[in-house]
């Protein structure tokens, strides 16, 4: 047999490192590039009115989009209320119940499919189940779609963050003579609690920036809602609507808007990578 | 001669369809220490496991037979399993600090079986970690997590954890195997100590520790009880060829 001589194996090493080097660079350029120009553009837009401000009609300088900054925080508020705790119990039920049955197997299935649909699908789902029998958009069923959404992430995180934890504490919790319920919240949670945060943190940052399924929950509204039972405005479709308008004060806004989302989605990331990390001081 | 606090009678294990345990038999003496010896995969472990019925929390496994402790048959259905717990605490092979503060791992067990006061729990909780020969070690970090002792320190505190809630019986499964020779030393001192108090199973792959710590010996192979009686016997003159090739190192 003929061996390589080493300058061949040389060269493809080369290659290949730069290769996958020029891959890896061309992500990260792109996200640089998309963080680059929403903070020099967005940046601009941000003052004091801005968070105080109502938006303005088409034409006018000025205004802000207080009711949609609002709107966006009560519906992700309501959300991680409807969607944490429920996806919490799911993985609880994955990984400490549902491990070899058939009911397991077809949640975990189940669950693996709804993070793969769109999120519009999951709009027009929640359109079907709450806007037409109300008879008109709102905040709750908005807040209803991004639970949705949230639900299966929860869920798988907490199944995975759950089952890293060795079967040896669960054992000894249960040897003390603890009921299963609590060795699962005192102990199993309690062991895998920084993993827990991480995963709804990352899962509320998911849905921060969906827009899909509010265009056909919570529309939007350039009002103060007086209840989320009511169209509500909220930043990402007021990024889809004024970012396709005609009108540079309105364009100026959606920069602002997408500046705030970005700021916030990127906050929650770090803040749950600085939780991680906690872990191997 | 005392009443023995366990005694197993024709029990047979399976996982699943393996059956893992033969009609074991044996009486397991108050307040003294029993070995259970073999090679690996003999079913010491197995056989331990039915003692609490920890295997449960398993679907796969299964227990026939009887187990008396106390006179009660504890595979039998209507036992109360949190008692029966109380009372078969467990010690395990890798420590298992729950993650919690040195005093509340003690207190866990204390708080889930007694009503204490706030006075009495820590009185409760500076002996169980007294006994366990911990206490000067840990007294001024007991808000420190537990996980934040040495390996040797955090099995002595699971075995406090284990006697705070008073048992009778202590199970341990290869206690020493994942600490260091000078912690491994200090727990056969804890459980030379203990043994005036606890009725004590240990299952051991190292065979000078089951004749230095235990007064009796029990040879598992293959899912058999081979040999059981007196450690002394079983280390000189044991009666079986098997328990003598083992102990003699000739296998296993």
């Amino acid at each position: 047999m003929k061996k390589h001589s080493l300058l061949r194996r040389k060269i493809i090493d080369g290659v290949i490192k730069i290769l996958s080097g020029m891959a890896a660079l061309s992500g990260i350029a792109a996200l640089a590039w998309i963080l680059f120009v929403v903070l020099k553009k967005g940046l601009g837009a941000i003052n004091w009115d801005f968070f105080t401000q109502l938006p303005v009609p088409p034409g006018m300088e000025g205004g802000g989009l207080a009711n949609a900054i609002l709107g966006t925080f009560l519906m992700i508020a309501l959300a991680i209320l409807l969607g944490v705790p429920t996806g919490f119990l799911a993985g609880i039920y994955l990984s400490e119940f549902g491990q070899n049955n058939k009911f397991g197997e077809i949640i975990r299935f189940s669950t693996n499919v709804i993070m793969g649909v769109p999120s519009i699908i999951v709009g027009l789902f929640v359109y079907t189940l709450m806007v037409v029998p109300m008879g008109h958009f709102s905040g709750y069923a908005g807040a209803v779609s991004l639970a949705i959404i949230m639900l299966p992430v929860m869920a798988r995180t907490t199944e995975d963050m759950l089952t890293l934890v060795p079967n040896e504490l669960r054992e000894s919790a249960l040897a003390l003579g603890a009921p299963r319920w609590k060795v699962t919240l005192n102990i199993v949670s309690r062991a895998a609690k920084k993993g827990l945060i991480t995963g709804s943190m990352l899962a509320i940052a998911r849905v921060s920036g969906e827009t899909a399924p509010l265009l056909f929950t919570a529309l939007n509204s350039p009002y103060w809602a007086k209840s989320l039972n009511q169209p509500t405005g909220n930043l990402t479709v007021t990024i889809f609507n004024y970012a396709m308008s005609p009108y540079h004060n309105w364009q100026k806004m959606a920069w602002g808007a997408s500046f705030l989302i970005m700021m916030g989605v990127l906050f929650i990331t770090l803040a749950a990578r600085g939780v991680l990390r906690e872990r191997v001081k | 001669m005392t009443e023995p606090r366990v005694s197993v009678r024709n029990l047979n294990f399976y996982y699943g369809n393996n059956q893992a345990l033969f009609d074991n038999n044996i009486d397991i003496t108050t307040n003294r220490v029993t070995a259970i010896i073999g090679p690996s995969g003999c079913g010491k472990s197995t056989h331990l496991r039915v003692y609490n019925r920890i295997f449960e929390l398993y679907r796969n496994q299964r227990a026939t037979g009887e187990v008396f402790i106390d006179g009660k048959n504890i595979l039998a259905p209507n036992i109360d399993i949190i008692e029966l717990r109380r009372k078969v605490g467990m010690i395990f092979q890798k420590p298992t600090p729950f993650p919690m503060s040195v005093f509340d791992n003690v207190a866990y067990g204390l708080k889930l079986h007694y009503k204490l006061s706030k006075s009495k729990l820590a009185e409760s909780v500076e002996n169980a970690l007294r006994q366990a020969a911990l206490w000067d070690e840990v007294k001024d970090i007991l808000n420190k997590p537990g996980t934040a002792l040495s390996g040797g320190q955090q099995q002595r505190l699971c075995i406090a954890r284990a006697i705070a809630v008073k048992p009778e019986v202590l199970l341990m499964d290869e206690p020493t195997s994942a600490v260091d020779p000078i912690a491994t030393a200090k727990i056969e001192e804890l459980v030379e100590r203990l043994k005036s108090q606890y009725t004590i199973v240990i299952v051991t792959h190292n065979m000078q520790q089951a004749a230095r710590i235990s007064d009796f010996t029990a040879f598992f192979y293959q899912g058999y009880i081979v040999e059981f009686g007196p450690t002394k016997k079983i280390f000189t003159n044991p009666d079986k060829k098997q328990t003598e090739e083992y102990i003699t190192g000739r296998f296993g």
